[in-house]
């Protein structure tokens, strides 16, 4: 792990002496070879949410889950890579919200920047928390502690610490490229954690026809079955509000407008490579399912822990039984090897409406880890995971410090300063981001399951901006008023939304229902994914109307921002199978395939 | 950005696959392998790792060498920028 943490400045501290110009530090130059971009691409978005979070919903809800990637992913990807990067790389925006201003008003890009922001330093502080709390858990620095006579219970805070400090220090000396690179390593080093877990979890549970006998539903292993009806599949949603909610509207709000991803292919050097750059990262990505989703089914398939017995016999005829590793009451209380979720602040366990033990799939994954690695990988399985972690944290750090110098401070507080303030200015931002993180953190205790959390969040803010891109991008005739009110009413929609409805075995409160409960859901999932196409919706309606009565800008101005009025980039002199549309075609012939055979 | 990603990241897998195996083989036969089925993943794997790292490393160490060699890229100048 150390080693790990040397690399990683170690990287930070070279990258320095590149870092002249603010475009340097905030854009990486534009100048990073395709398949660089491409792993950080999918790497960026492998933070926490994916390795834990993936790992839980695969325990909870089967490899339904796989949907997120097949079809919450790779169209989106594909879309982005093909239709939305000419726009933003050509637009030559400096980041998303800057893109908005180019193409709509101020106010749209202010209202973006400013829900944006916030919700790069969520997720970042959500990432901080979740490692800490592993940390916590797994016992990691236990030892560290018991011998420097220090209390276990300092050991979340000083997980948040180290990690704010190492994100901090690569960030801000190294910038963009620095996060990009280490995404790049953080991407290879979980393949070289998490492969031997598959590859060994899979041999103890008798390779795939084990699992599927141990699975305490026989629709854990098909993805599609049970679709018709939210009531027959785990995940508590149907085909339409699968397929709208999440491969329309979530998936496509995040891949397409999330900066956090969108940065790591603006920083590459051509057009033509920016369009492939999310299409690369697609190929890794539909196959990513079978090494984080694969462990949670594998955790729920396993054998509960047991207490290790060794009877022998004495010489003299005495018998002696040797109890070991007696499991803890949250690990026999559980399925398999996910235990059941304990308040960390009471010590006891957590009880959903009807009484039974909410089981905390969050830990599945780790405690996998734990079960099948013998010390020496197991360090670099720890590691793998936490690596996750802190990529999840600095592409989320990056993004806010592009977007807080660019489109906050320098359009609204500071103009016309020399570049090497500004280039100051992001690295004061980096600190301001993790230390807002730090904060947000401590306040992430109420879900069983991560996923949901930032579903929820992302819905709230990504659902309704894809609707206002999606205009911008193909219809002229959206105004900069139409977009903005547009926004402000899908969000208000997610909100009452949300605060209307109802997962069926939750409490009131950060689940829902806490202004009046006028409907059910079988799920959290399914609840996020509602609340995400009523937003949607909302702001797509909400956006035409408010246009039609506006003027719209004169066509001019829109050269190279929207579809129709952009030429068509050159690729003639490619042949036809270097074009990034050919290995768009492949991807989805790819994905489809993988659904009909996980059916 | 003139540092070829190969470089360090060949070296860090390089060094870690070093450890795992000679850990691997330090600890052949001991029953911290039960977890794993009696597999030593730490030598397997460390091998595996090993071969990655280097790799990556040659690879790196070449591709530095014709960056470094090459004349500087004349800086590609596209549509004019719109401004802050």
């Amino acid at each position: 792990m150390l080693l790990y943490f040397v690399f990683v400045l170690g990287i930070g501290f070279a990258l320095k002496r590149y870092m002249k110009t603010s475009k340097d530090f905030f854009q990486a130059g534009r100048a990073l070879p395709a398949w660089i971009c491409g792993l950080a691409f999918i790497s960026a978005n492998l933070g926490a949410q994916e390795v834990i979070g993936m790992g839980a919903s695969g325990a909870k809800y089967g490899i339904a889950t796989s949907h997120f990637y097949w079809i919450g992913a790779i169209p989106a990807m594909i879309f982005v890579g093909i239709f939305m990067m000419p726009f933003y790389y050509g637009s030559k925006a400096r980041s998303v919200p800057e893109f908005l201003r180019l193409r709509f008003d101020e106010k749209t890009r202010a209202l973006n920047a400013c829900s944006f922001a916030v919700m790069t330093v969520f997720s970042s502080g959500i990432s901080m928390y979740a490692m800490a709390r592993l940390i916590q858990t797994l016992h990691v620095f236990d030892y560290l502690f018991i011998s420097a006579g220090l209390p276990l219970g300092y050991i979340f805070h000083f997980s948040i610490l180290l990690s704010a400090i190492i994100v901090l220090g690569y960030i801000f000396l190294g910038g963009l490229t620095s996060a990009i690179y280490n995404e790049v390593l953080q991407f290879f080093l979980i393949i070289a954690g998490f492969l031997p877990l598959v590859l060994i979890g899979l041999k103890n549970v008798g390779g795939w026809s084990g699992l599927k006998a141990a699975m305490p539903n026989p629709s854990y292993l098909h993805s599609w079955q049970g679709m018709a009806h939210a009531n027959t599949n785990p995940l508590g949603v149907e085909v339409f509000g699968l397929a709208m909610g999440l491969g329309f509207v979530l998936s496509f709000g995040y891949w397409c407008t999330d900066f956090l991803v969108i940065q790591t292919a603006m920083a590459t050097d051509t057009q033509e490579n920016a369009r492939r750059v999310p299409l690369i990262a697609a190929i890794p990505k539909m196959f990513f399912p079978f090494l984080v989703i694969l462990p949670g089914l594998l955790a729920i398939g396993a054998m509960k822990p047991q207490p290790t017995v060794t009877t022998h016999v004495e010489a003299n005829g005495t018998i002696i039984r040797d109890i070991k590793d007696i499991p803890t009451e949250a690990e026999s209380k559980g399925v398999g090897l996910v235990p059941a979720k304990t308040n960390p602040l009471s010590g006891k366990i957590m009880l959903d409406a009807s009484g039974k033990p909410l089981l905390d799939y969050d830990l599945a994954i780790p405690s996998m880890l734990l079960h099948y690695f013998p010390t020496g990988i197991l360090g670099l399985g720890l590691t793998a995971l936490l690596a996750s972690f802190m990529s999840g944290m600095a592409g989320n750090v990056t993004a806010f410090n592009t977007v807080w110098t660019y489109d906050l401070y320098q359009s609204y507080i500071h103009k016309g300063a020399s570049d090497k303030h500004y280039l100051a200015m992001g690295r004061w931002a980096t600190v301001g981001g993790i230390l807002l993180s730090m904060a947000t953190a401590y306040a992430a205790t109420g879900f069983n399951n991560i996923m949901d959390t930032l579903q929820l969040v992302f819905s709230f803010v990504n659902a309704p901006l894809f609707a206002t891109f999606l205009l911008g991008m193909f219809w002229k005739r959206a105004t900069g008023n139409g977009a903005f009110i547009g926004l402000i009413s899908g969000t208000v929609a997610a909100v009452l939304h949300h605060g209307m409805t109802l997962p069926i075995e939750a409490h009131p409160g950060m689940h829902g229902g806490w202004i009046a409960i006028l409907h059910h859901y079988p799920s959290d999932m399914a609840q996020n994914f509602w609340t995400a196409i009523w937003a949607f919706s909302t702001n797509f309606m909400v956006t035409i109307v408010v246009s039609l009565f506006g003027k719209p800008k004169p066509e001019s101005e829109l050269v190279g921002l929207v579809h129709s009025l952009t030429p068509k980039p050159d690729m003639g002199h490619l042949p036809w199978w270097r074009r990034p549309e050919a290995l768009a075609v492949v991807l989805l012939v790819m994905v489809v395939a993988l659904n009909v055979i996980f059916r | 950005m003139n540092l070829d990603l190969r470089i360090p990241m060949g070296m860090m897998f390089t060094l870690v696959g070093l450890i795992l195996t000679v850990y691997g083989l330090a600890t052949q036969g001991s029953d911290i392998y039960v977890r794993s089925m009696g597999i030593n993943a730490n030598l397997d794997w460390g091998i595996v790792l090993l071969i990655f790292g280097s790799t990556m490393f040659l690879l790196g160490r070449r591709g530095q060498k014709k960056a470094d060699s090459a004349p500087p890229a004349p800086v590609a100048e596209g549509s004019v920028r719109r401004g802050h």
